[in-house]
């Protein structure tokens, strides 16, 4: 159950083989759910056009609820392929994990640390670019500092807590599913009692993850646009 | 523990995946870029052209609404009208009723004063004619009655005299 990662070396930097198939492959599976739900679009919507405008709605919903349609707009792409992408990430460690060699090559690429902080970090980078480019760099400024001076260092340490929040709890529920879901497969592997045993567990675990992936999904997406609301918003 | 060195953030074989930020980066941004090419803005714009549509729909389902509201009151106001004119016309049609059959009446009776005047005065004229014919009748036979009471009464000393009576006062 301790895998190891296949790991590579270009340029100085270490590449997790393993996050750069799965990122690949979960990009790959959206590319081709958006793209083929999106052909022969007609105004009365049918079958996939339905699901793919049920996600932009949803995706909308989700930014009104935290600004105002007119600021939001811009980050709907944004948030419609960050739920699409990590859902599709959550799901993809479910069905199986692929090791070859004590080498784990298929599993949730959200299953990593580094890939939840990146992309955690990237929407907080891109909250504050934003808050310059909306509001401007004064006001943007002034924000750290309302609505008294001296709360200045909890909105440094703020911004740092929720990349890191963002990130690790997307990882913790994703990684937990998985280790959980890798030991039950242990134990499926150990005997003929152990398969009985844990043939329904895994089953359960299985429908429990998917409703944790999309909940994370969920949760990453609607914590993205609060967070980017809270810099672009005038009003807070 | 087995699982322990599994926990540590980014463990595997105590190297940190760096690149894989990069990795994740590049393809989080490639996949936006796609996605909003092939997928986002072209349901965008069909949910646009819809949103378009169905407020044109509506536009127009008001217009047209307002157009046949419009209409009906014009049409309600001619059938008042087209009432009140029956009224006025019905009404007219009764005043010159009456005022002709006034007119009538009093012609009439007129002409029958006028009749009956003449008549009576031309039962008048007949009487005064037929009163003054007999005045005339009686006046002849009065004096052929005379005459022949004359004739037969008067004898031939009562002529002399007579005569004579005359050619006195003829003289005179």
């Amino acid at each position: 159950m301790n895998h190891e990662s296949p790991m590579i070396n270009i340029m100085g930097l270490w590449f997790n083989l393993s996050n750069v198939l799965m990122i690949t492959v979960a990009s790959i599976i959206v590319l081709i759910i958006a793209v083929v739900c999106t052909r022969n679009l007609s105004m009365k919507p049918t079958g996939k056009q339905n699901f793919m405008e049920w996600v932009m709605d949803f995706v909308r919903n989700i930014i009104n609820s935290s600004m105002d349609w007119k600021t939001g707009g811009r980050f709907h792409v944004l948030g419609v392929t960050l739920i699409m992408f990590i859902f599709v990430s959550n799901m993809l460690g479910l069905p199986f994990a692929i090791i070859v060699d004590h080498t784990l090559w298929w599993k949730s690429p959200t299953a990593d640390p580094v890939v939840t902080l990146t992309l955690a970090a990237m929407v907080v980078a891109l909250s504050h670019y934003y808050g310059i480019q909306l509001k401007g760099a004064k006001e943007y400024g002034r924000s750290y500092f309302q609505p008294v001076g001296f709360i200045f260092p909890l909105k440094i340490i703020e911004e740092f807590s929720n990349t890191l929040t963002l990130g690790l709890r997307l990882y913790g529920n994703i990684y937990a599913g998985e280790i959980l879901l890798s030991l039950l497969a242990g134990l499926a592997t150990s005997s003929f009692i152990g398969v009985l045993a844990a043939a329904p567990l895994t089953i359960v675990w299985q429908g429990f993850s998917v409703f944790i992936g999309s909940i994370q999904a969920f949760i990453f997406t609607l914590l993205s646009m609060v967070y980017i609301s809270h810099k672009v918003s005038h009003d807070h | 523990m087995l699982l322990s060195n599994t926990f540590v953030l980014g463990a595997s074989a105590g190297v940190f995946n760096s690149g894989d930020i990069l990795f994740t980066i590049a393809m989080f941004a490639i996949l936006l870029f796609l996605v909003k090419k092939l997928a986002w803005g072209p349901l965008m714009g069909i949910m646009k052209q819809r949103e378009e549509h169905i407020a044109n729909e509506i536009d127009s389902a008001e217009q047209s609404r307002a157009e046949a509201k419009k209409l009906l009151e014009e049409q309600r106001n001619l059938l008042k009208e087209a009432r009140t004119e029956a009224q006025i016309l019905i009404e007219n049609a009764k005043k010159q009723g009456d005022l002709q059959r006034e007119e009538i009446i009093t012609l009439a009776r007129t002409e029958a004063d006028r009749m009956k005047e003449s008549a009576k005065l031309e039962i008048e004229q007949q009487k005064e004619q037929a009163v003054s014919a007999i005045r005339d009748q009686v006046a002849s036979l009065s004096v052929l009655i005379a005459s022949k009471v004359i004739e037969k009464e008067l004898s031939v000393e009562d002529q002399e005299k007579l005569i004579n009576e005359y050619i006195q006062e003829g003289g005179r």
